[in-house]
């Protein structure tokens, strides 16, 4: 077991983890965070996105041990008081129909924005490349991103 | 909570507009409820042990290993379990004589599939239940496997149920007309043989099961990742025993389903029957590998499709003779998925005579059933196809040959060679909008162009016009195909006290929105606004009631339930309102949400104020039962075909095989619609798969029957960079058999997308002597078939290739079918 502290959406948590738990089984089944899903056990999906430190991670890809000491924002931490311009662009644009691969789909666009403000459809569909979705077609999620960008998406 | 409901002096209609989903709000928060989220005091996990062979005898199988590991409570096989291990049955038997072998949820002495159950270990924690698997001692004493369905039928093939005598699960025929006398009637008989190959439905949420024992005679609450808890409960009952009225089955938060939900699953079994016999919750998860190899898979279909014409191009008969892959097993409706088909593949052309025949193949493989369009997209597909070759052969715009083979608008109600009336139409408009929109001409004149100059990069424009039925189904109907139980809905509409609306529907959806566009036909139908209706659904306990969700019915059917019961609601509140307002029912007008004496202005009753004199009962008429609401379960008269026309653009780089859609249209007549956004939606989720189809996703076995797609690594799903931008549009000519006049969505854009794209391929290679090329069109079957134009670009990729799954697959010396070493495709 060792020994790890996280922030997760702002909360301090502390566990004795096994050196082979997942984040995202860490999240789930330890911190209870149970809006981030698993889609995959092969880091294809990206339905379990979260941003470690800023930056989006697959957490399936990423284990416990190596978190300690991070900061996590998972899909329930995103809203600050308000929803991320991202969540409500998802929403307005109908971006999302069964809304499994949706947590991981709007944190990786979140870091899609902040590190293109103003990405073109091109850019959007390949900055989301690593997330699937098996409902939209992505016409609309590209058309979310969009939306949001044009709202100031990147904060 | 009571919410107040503000009306509007006059309300506008709620159906017909683009209202933001009423679930997004907990779905883009990650409030959500999916089933493998659900933690229970003292829970357990299950985790399953499978078989890596495709086909063998368990010689000896011992779980005591696994009962030594830490954190482990239980383990069984099949002879642990003895009458517990019960047998999913097939509700769809669809000959007298259909060979339909057991089926059991653990494998007794024989395995039949990479993937087939063998034990479960139960433990603490879902780590220490897979890593117990380990310790259960399993020998296999390796059998021939059969793989492909002509191999499987061919005589002297090693057998998947030896007690059978026989792989042949059954031939089921059908038609309509003569067709050897529309045969020898005709100028030419174009006969094509085409490649359906089978799919893997990887809906994004992987099942998910938890079991939770509630009572000391076997009551039991299941929470499980499925499209059809009311089904399930039923099924259920009949294979465990447990008293129907003992089982109740929540649908929470459901991620996708496109078919692969519509099932009674093993673990669903194995978790109630082991969750009881502990007295203890359960769950159990599965892996995405899981997913792939042991969801059920669809399509796979091998079809020969006959066209007799005259040299104009006018079908005189059609002729199918279709081989459809079972796998190993039979599903809840493995045997009837393709017959759903039979139906279809006349789609939207007169003709004499129509031949069907069918034969249901097993092999060492996972068992197929429902897959988003279920039977339709596979004969779409075909009729689709062959139009565009024989245009080709006879020389004759594609879309000209459809004109003159289709119903025009003018014959509806028309009754086709398969018997179904189709209720209404307009292929004329849908098509005329769709060439609008796509520049047909244009597109054409730019083909000629750099067909001329050789271009490397070459144009292809490929059409499908389509025509489905929804609405599944009419019970008698069901009934005459031998499917086992009815096709009706079931809705309940209550006013509460407070005035908000309850609506109860026996529908379950998975992504579709059901809980918007059932508020928006609730409002309508009561003249209040959608938030103030609330919709409750997927539950056993509070929705009894329900057939739930598959074949786009939910709305054709469930919604139709819903708008018979809200009237029914208004009609009792009538007579509440005539009696409070001393007026004659008669002079009642029902408008916004309130009843007015016609004539007298002022004197009005809310539906609310109906609804709290419901309730308090102090002042009803002599006869009339305190609350309001009423139930409705409507049974439909008929199917309901949407239809439309979809046109591609693909370029292909004739140097590389690679393809690239360019522009995709579609025009889609669905009738009327509730909501145009979800539509829409709807519309490119099924685009995408449809496309999937054509280019991208194929499941892959080896010879020795080992899934070699068996991951999100080898199984394209495509990305959002895969896909192009949709133009879509819709006509609206609405359904006459249903008061909505809608007639479904679900499945349009999958059933259409797949001929339109891989006829664009082919049209794009036709000057390289191409006709065919199998899907999917991978850069390397289109390049192969450029450079060797009768290969169809091959039956698989080539050998040594990760594609053909030769590169983690080997096989050890020996005979046939034995030789498994590694499986591949497996992280």
């Amino acid at each position: 077991m060792v020994h790890i502290s996280v922030t997760v959406d702002g909360a301090q948590t502390q566990h004795d983890v096994e050196p082979r738990l997942l984040l995202v089984h860490y999240l789930r089944e330890r911190v209870g965070k149970v809006g981030t899903p698993v889609g995959c056990d092969t880091s294809n999906c990206g339905a379990c996105t979260v941003l470690l430190d800023g930056k989006s991670v697959k957490s399936c890809s990423v284990l416990a041990v190596q978190a300690d000491g991070s900061e996590i924002t998972t899909i329930e931490g995103l809203a600050n008081g308000e929803w991320h311009p991202v969540q409500s662009a998802f929403k307005e644009c109908h971006a999302l129909q069964c809304g499994y691969c949706t947590p991981g789909m709007i944190m990786a666009s979140v870091d899609l924005l902040n590190s293109n403000p103003s990405p073109s459809e091109e850019e959007i569909r390949a900055g989301l490349e690593g997330n699937l979705c098996r409902c939209t077609g992505y016409q609309n999620i590209v058309k979310a991103v969009q939306t949001a960008a044009a709202q100031g998406g990147a904060r | 909570m009571t919410e107040t409901v503000e009306r509007p002096l006059a309300r506008e209609n709620s159906v017909g507009q683009p209202l933001r989903r009423k679930e997004d709000a907990r779905l883009v928060t990650g409030r959500t409820n999916w089933t493998d989220n659900i933690v229970l005091p003292g829970m357990l996990h299950m985790a399953v042990l499978r078989s890596p062979m495709a086909h063998a005898r368990i010689t000896r199988i011992d779980v005591s290993g696994a009962l030594q590991r830490p954190g482990v409570v239980a383990a069984y096989s099949a002879a642990d379990l003895g009458d517990a291990n019960g047998s999913i049955p097939c509700v769809w038997p669809v000959t007298d004589d259909m060979v339909s072998p057991p089926h059991p949820c653990l494998a007794i002495d024989e395995v039949r599939y990479v993937g087939d159950a063998v034990a479960v270990v139960i433990a603490a924690d879902r780590y220490a239940a897979a890593d117990a698997l380990e310790a259960i001692d399993v020998d296999y004493e390796p059998l021939p496997a059969v793989v492909e369905m002509p191999a499987a039928l061919a005589e002297g093939s090693p057998l998947v149920h030896s007690e059978s005598g026989t792989n042949k699960c059954y031939t089921w025929e059908f038609g309509g007309g003569d067709y050897e006398a529309a045969k020898a009637k005709a100028d030419r008989v174009f006969t094509r043989h085409y490649v359906n190959q089978r799919l893997i439905p990887m809906a994004m949420e992987p099942r998910a099961v938890v079991a939770n024992p509630t009572g000391p005679d076997g009551e039991i609450t299941l929470w499980s990742a499925t499209q059809i808890p009311h089904v399930l409960r039923v099924l259920l009952a009949l294979v465990t025993g447990i008293p129907e009225n003992k089982i109740r089955v929540i649908a929470p938060d459901v991620g996708g389903g496109f078919g692969s939900k519509l099932q009674l699953y093993r673990e669903e079994v194995l978790a109630v029957v082991i969750a009881n016999r502990l007295g203890r919750p359960l769950k159990w998860t599965e892996s995405r590998s899981e997913n792939a190899q042991v969801t059920h898979h669809g399509r796979d279909q091998l079809q020969e499709i006959e066209l007799a014409v005259t040299n104009e191009g006018k079908i005189l008969g059609l002729r199918v003779d279709l081989t459809a892959n079972m796998g190993a097993y039979l599903h809840i409706i493995t045997p009837g998925v393709p017959l759903l088909g039979a139906f279809m593949f006349n789609s939207i052309y007169k003709m004499e005579a129509l031949s069907f025949t069918c034969t249901g193949v097993f092999t060492n493989t996972t068992p197929t059933d429902a897959y988003r369009g279920a039977g339709r997209p596979e004969a779409t597909f075909a009729i689709e196809r062959i139009m565009d070759d024989l245009a080709a052969e006879l020389g004759v715009d594609p879309l000209e040959l459809r004109r003159r083979n289709w119903i025009t608008h003018e014959e509806f109600p028309y009754t086709t060679i398969a018997g179904l009336e189709y209720d209404s139409g307009n292929y004329e408009a849908a098509t005329a909008r769709a060439v609008e929109l796509f520049d047909y001409d244009g597109l054409r004149a730019e083909q000629k162009a750099r067909r001329e100059r050789k271009d490397p990069v070459q144009l292809g424009i490929g059409v499908s016009t389509f025509t489905e039925m929804c609405g599944l189904a009419p019970s008698r109907v069901l009934g005459s195909l031998k499917y086992v139980a009815g096709g009706w809905e079931h809705a309940t509409v209550r006013i509460l006290p407070t005035g908000v609306v309850e609506v109860v529907t026996g529908t379950s959806p998975h992504g579709q929105g059901h809980v918007t566009a059932w508020s928006q036909i609730a409002a309508d139908a009561l003249g209040v606004d959608p938030s103030a209706v609330q919709v409750i659904h997927g539950d056993t306990g509070t929705s009894p009631y329900g057939m739930d969700s598959y074949g786009s019915r939910s709305l054709v059917v469930g919604g139709v339930a819903l708008v018979q019961a809200a009237e029914r609601v208004v009609e009792k509140a009538k007579v509440i309102a005539a009696h409070l307002l001393e007026a004659d029912a008669a002079d009642l007008e029902y408008k916004d949400g309130a009843f007015n004496v016609k004539g007298s202005p002022g004197s009005s009753k809310t539906i609310q104020e109906v609804a709290f004199e419901a309730f308090t009962a102090h002042n009803l008429p002599d006869g009339v039962e305190p609350t309001l609401q009423a139930n409705s379960t409507l049974d439909p008269s008929t199917f309901s075909f949407p239809h439309g026309t979809h046109l591609c653009a693909v370029d292909i780089d004739t140097e590389t095989g690679m393809t690239k859609i360019r522009t995709y249209v579609c025009v889609d007549d669905i009738g009327k619609v509730i909501n145009p956004m979800i539509v829409e939606g709807q519309v490119h989720g099924g685009l995408a798969q449809g496309i999937a189809q054509a280019l991208f996703e194929e499941a892959v076995y080896d010879d020795a029957g080992n899934l070699v797609t068996g991951s999100l690594v080898d199984y394209l799903v495509p990305a959002a960079p895969d896909l192009p931008h949709f133009t879509t549009d819709r006509t609206e000519t609405p359904s006459t058999t249903n008061p909505l006049g809608v007639k479904g969505v679900g499945e349009a854009g999958t059933i259409a997308s797949t001929p339109a794209v891989v006829n664009a391929v082919v049209d794009a290679l036709r000057p390289f002597g191409v006709d065919d090329v199998r899907m999917a069109c991978t850069p390397e079957r289109v390049w192969r078939a450029i450079n060797d134009a009768g290969s169809k670009g091959g039956d698989r990729a080539a050998e040594g290739t990760v594609a053909y799954g030769g590169a983690t697959t080997e096989s050890t010396a020996g005979g046939q079918g034995d030789g498994i070493e590694k499986t591949g495709g497996q992280a």
